[in-house]
């Protein structure tokens, strides 16, 4: 019973909600929101139990939407999209609750955005049928744009227009690759429709076409992750928006780039993915992305942005993994995912606090502050260690699984990739170092405050995850590897045998 | 129910909505020679009016109702659902635009309820235009309904610019008359017929088309052109929707473009299917619709100008549709401009409740903090914004979808492309005005104190957005109206059936 009906309400409850709260009194819409979110969680979580770890998509709803277009709605999960929807209800109780002292124009209509946003994004990651997917996948850009676009910092509006176009330009041209597969498998089978399954199906044919529409795939993926170069609307995005709409793009926005890539543009057209020449570009801009966001992080003044930089770092070891198709390398770029939801989330929560206190995101602003508020340091650093990628936490666990199974796809870009761990740790150990450590130069940093209950509330559960992957991610790789390993028996049969 | 036109009460049947509306245009007429001084006079036009409206949409409903047809050949009126939905459309554009000048003409003191009966008038031409499958009864509705829309552009004659609009208006309008008048001689030179059944019936023979017919057919192809404001025959657009009175303008946008473009596609779609000539021409007049719309669209400061020439731009998705050459394109056709009609006449509304004098003075960014003051009114054009962009959620997402559909299925690939990147253009000058709205602070305190609607024009932006949204979320209705209206124009020789 649970399994039928639990996307469905998934999708629904958070926008029933989110109209809720804009109907209620502005003082009471945190805490409306909130509420609303703990109940998404709570419906999620029997998720993680029920799942059984096998190939093929779980808790399936169908039901004809368009019918004379064959348009159905199609939701499930599998081993790649569960997590995501889980950490999708794992992040946004804790946005909410992060927001509360930040906000304090417009409540409702922030609180309102943040839960249809939800339903956005978790119908980006159960969509099984193209056209929900693309209606799932530019509705969320709406509220993000709003939030980036009115509560964001000074350069909002600029930010905010700029990270409208460049997903509505990748987006519409995938908009007609998707009809272009439509129109195609409908004249080969005289069925019409845009299910998931049945276009998987029909997709080997498409000859030279294929070339041009993983190209569209592409684009609308590649902008998302941010792929460099693709990425100029990132740091402007992740910089103005205000801290939960910066949790989200990087938490969870950011994963349906690489997502879309594991669910859409590899099995639909694993020939021309495959192909040496395409191989070579993804690997060389993922190596460019690692190195490069390292490079550009280690130089910013402003924390924000370092992390900022740091996520296409991170995302290049996701896209690196997908790439190199071994069971290892995916699984771990999947747990890259999740572990970059949570440890730049928490990042990004920190950065938010402090600035609340403060009102700087510099670096320089700060420096010893470590006696000052012990425990934000404290914490601060262990997120940050786990960032890096320190063995004991999660980032560690995911970062070296992809490095192992792409060394043997790729031997040479995986040694390369190899030193943007170092560099991860050259710029946030350094600004680690200038912002908690170093001689209390600033008098104003004397008098702040250190964590109150509420924020400990926002981050211990971030940290409990942190120490759970890293010590024991057994369950997570376990729920994974059904899925990963039918991914890559589609497109290399009989490589995952020698594997074991 | 079967008619003969040959049959002299076949025939008035056959006319019933054109008779009912005539009739009412003379009552009105009569009643505005004696009552034509109070406010209340003025009133009780518009009622009358909209009671005309919709007495003629029941008649028309009674006909699709019976399912009438012809029998026989050859008759000069068309009576099949292609005509019906195109008059619901066009009935539907005058009953909203006569919803939004009641405040507006006493707002501006327009007190001359000829105004009305005007709008009557070009409503009739526009219907005779939908049904006509003749060339010259298409003519004889295009002049009856440029002569109305003529004076109704210069309606308010103490303003020069809306003189200056109707003069040039009516100028290049009696130029690109006389285009049509001499494409339909040379037509006629070379098929001996202004049928566009026999016309069809006739180029079918043709191994050859002659010179004769191809100068026709360019010259034919220039007439609608201007009339749907189609790059390079847009010049005279922007002026003249920026100086007519604001509900005027809405009139024009969606009432003048429906009917031309209805007519275009009898034409195209019945008498010249066997021409392959004009899908090149076309394609390129949408190519190039399609850009120089939206690139002009984008350097306008002023919104009604920017609304004008995106109207231009939308001329060129339409044109997409009749490039396709298909029923699917014909149907295609129907659902977006239901979706144009709603949004343009919403956004109107709304520019009308802020702008005074005409309104051509109002920029994007006076609209800064609408939200803020007035809630409701900025939802509404912030959706009619989103959907004239082509937003998943709305109605204008559906019918841009449709549109790529009827495109790819007709391979035209290429075609899709460029609309989908044009659209992408769009987001440039849509945008703003909802970050204006939202994003921006109110420039004075109380700027928008005096924007406001009356019941009516709440009512009709209510109405406007309540369509958008249910068609953008459940077009199913409206896609088996279209998709059995556009199967209804079928060339004269047989085609293949396209999918879907």
């Amino acid at each position: 019973m649970y399994a039928r009906w639990v996307l469905t309400a998934l999708l629904v409850w958070p926008l029933f909600a989110g109209l809720i709260v804009l109907l209620l009194p502005a003082r009471q819409a945190k805490y409306a929101a909130l509420g609303a979110s703990l109940v998404e969680f709570a419906l999620s979580v029997p998720l993680w139990w029920s799942f059984v770890p096998a190939t093929g998509m779980q808790f399936v709803a169908d039901r004809a939407w368009i019918a004379g277009w064959g348009i159905h709605y199609t939701v499930g999960v599998d081993g790649i999209s569960l997590f995501l929807v889980l950490l999708t209800t794992f992040l946004m109780p804790l946005s909410i609750l992060g927001s509360w002292s930040y906000i304090t124009k417009r409540e409702r209509g922030f609180y309102a955005l943040l839960l249809v946003l939800t339903t956005g994004m978790i119908g980006v990651f159960v969509a099984l049928d193209l056209f929900l997917f693309y209606v799932m996948w530019e509705v969320m850009l709406i509220p993000m744009y709003f939030i980036i676009g009115v509560w964001g910092g000074d350069n909002r509006l600029y930010a905010a227009i700029k990270f409208f176009i460049y997903t509505m330009f990748g987006s519409l041209l995938m908009l007609v690759a998707i009809i272009i597969l439509y129109l195609h498998a409908g004249r080969l089978t005289g069925v019409y429709s845009f299910g998931y399954t049945h276009l998987l199906g029909q997709v080997a044919l498409l000859g030279p076409t294929a070339w041009w529409l993983f190209a569209a795939f592409f684009l609308a993926f590649a902008i998302k992750v941010p792929l460099f170069p693709f990425h100029t609307w990132l740091p402007d995005a992740h910089v103005e928006a205000p801290t939960a709409g910066s949790v989200i793009l990087a938490g969870i926005l950011l994963k349906m780039g690489t997502y879309g890539f594991l669910r859409f543009a590899l099995p639909f057209f694993p020939a021309v993915a495959l192909s040496p020449s395409v191989q070579l570009v993804i690997v060389i801009l993922s190596l460019i992305g690692i190195i490069y966001g390292g490079l550009v992080a280690m130089v910013q003044p402003d924390f924000k942005k370092l992390i900022a930089y740091s996520s296409v770092a991170h995302l290049g070891f996701v896209m690196l993994g997908i790439w190199a198709l071994t069971l290892q390398s995916v699984q771990g770029a999947l747990l890259v995912m999740i572990n970059h939801g949570i440890s730049t989330g928490a990042l990004f929560f920190l950065v938010g606090m402090i600035y609340e206190r403060r009102h700087s995101r510099l670096i320089e602003a700060y420096g010893g502050i470590a006696r000052v508020v012990p425990l934000f340091a404290a914490i601060l650093t262990i997120v940050s260690l786990s960032s890096i990628a320190l063995p004991g936490t999660n980032g560690f666990v995911g970062e070296f699984l992809v490095l192992l199974g792409s060394f043997r796809t790729y031997p040479i870009a995986t040694g390369l990739a190899t030193t943007g761990v170092i560099i991860a740790a050259a710029y946030l150990l350094t600004a680690l170092q200038r912002v908690i450590f170093n001689p209390l130069t600033h008098p104003e940093n004397e008098k702040l405050t250190d964590l109150t209950p509420r924020e400990l509330a926002v981050l211990v559960p971030l940290l409990v995850c942190i120490l759970w992957v890293g010590i024991y991610p057994k369950p997570f790789l376990r729920r994974m590897e059904p899925s990963a390993r039918q991914l890559i028996e589609q497109l290399r049969p009989g490589s995952t045998q020698s594997q074991r | 129910m079967r008619l003969d036109p040959s049959v002299y009460g076949d025939l008035l049947l056959s006319l019933l909505p054109e008779l009912v509306l005539t009739g009412w245009a003379l009552v009105l007429l009569l009643f505005v020679a004696w009552r034509h001084q109070t406010v209340r006079d003025l009133r009780i036009t518009g009622w009358l009016t909209l009671a005309a409206l919709l007495s003629t949409a029941l008649a028309t409903w009674w006909l699709w109702w019976n399912r009438t047809g012809v029998e026989g050949l050859a008759a000069m009126i068309a009576v099949d659902d292609f005509r019906w939905v195109a008059d619901w459309v066009l009935l539907g554009a005058a009953a909203l635009t006569v919803l939004i000048s009641f405040s507006y003409l006493e707002r501006e003191q327009l007190l001359a309820p000829e105004y009305y009966v005007l709008l009557v008038f070009a409503t009739l031409g526009m219907m005779v235009m939908a049904a006509g499958a003749d060339l010259m009864v298409i003519f004889l509705g295009l002049e009856l309904m440029s002569v109305a829309v003529y004076v109704l552009a210069g309606f308010d004659r103490r303003r020069a610019r809306s003189a200056e609009a109707a003069l040039k208006y009516f100028l290049l309008g009696a130029f690109a008359s006389g285009f049509l008048l001499y494409g339909i001689a040379l037509i006629y030179g070379a098929t001996a017929t202004t049928n566009i059944g026999l016309i069809g019936a006739q180029v079918g023979f043709m191994t050859q088309p002659s010179v004769m017919l191809l100068v026709g057919l360019a010259l034919l192809i220039v007439g609608f052109g201007f009339k749907i404001a189609a790059v390079p025959f847009h010049m005279w657009a922007p002026d003249v929707y920026d100086g007519a009175p604001t509900p005027v303008t809405a009139f024009m946008a969606t009432g003048v473009k429906t009917a031309a473009f209805a007519a275009l596609f009898r034409v195209m779609i019945q008498g010249f299917a066997g021409v392959a000539a004009w899908h090149d021409i076309l394609w390129w007049l949408a190519v190039v619709t399609m850009i120089g719309g939206n690139l002009f669209a984008l350097g306008q400061r002023s919104l009604k100008r920017m609304l004008a020439y995106s109207s231009v731009a939308h001329a060129g998705y339409l044109l997409v549709a009749v490039t396709a050459g298909t029923t699917t394109g014909t149907s295609a056709f129907l659902v977006y401009v239901v979706a144009y009609t709603l949004m343009s006449l919403g956004a109107f509304a709304v520019l009308a409740a802020k702008g005074r004098g005409g309104e051509s003075d109002v920029t994007i960014d006076d609209l800064a903090g609408l939200a803020g003051r007035r809630p409701w009114l900025a939802l509404a054009l912030a959706i009619c914004m989103l959907s004239l962009l082509g937003f998943p959620g709305t109605a204008g997402f559906i019918g841009k979808w449709y549109i790529l559909i009827a495109a790819t299925s007709a391979g035209q690939n290429a075609l899709a492309a460029i609309l989908v990147l044009t659209s992408v253009v769009s987001a440039g000058y849509y945008l703003p005005v909802i970050m204006a709205m939202y994003m921006k602070p109110e420039p004075i305190e109380a700027a928008h104190v005096d924007v406001r609607l009356d019941r009516w024009g709440r009512t009709a932006v209510a109405a406007v957005v309540a369509g958008l949204l249910l068609f953008g979320v459940w077009p199913n209705r409206l896609f088996q109206l279209a998709r059995s209206a556009g199967d209804s124009v079928q060339p004269a020789a047989t085609t293949a059936a396209t999918p879907p």
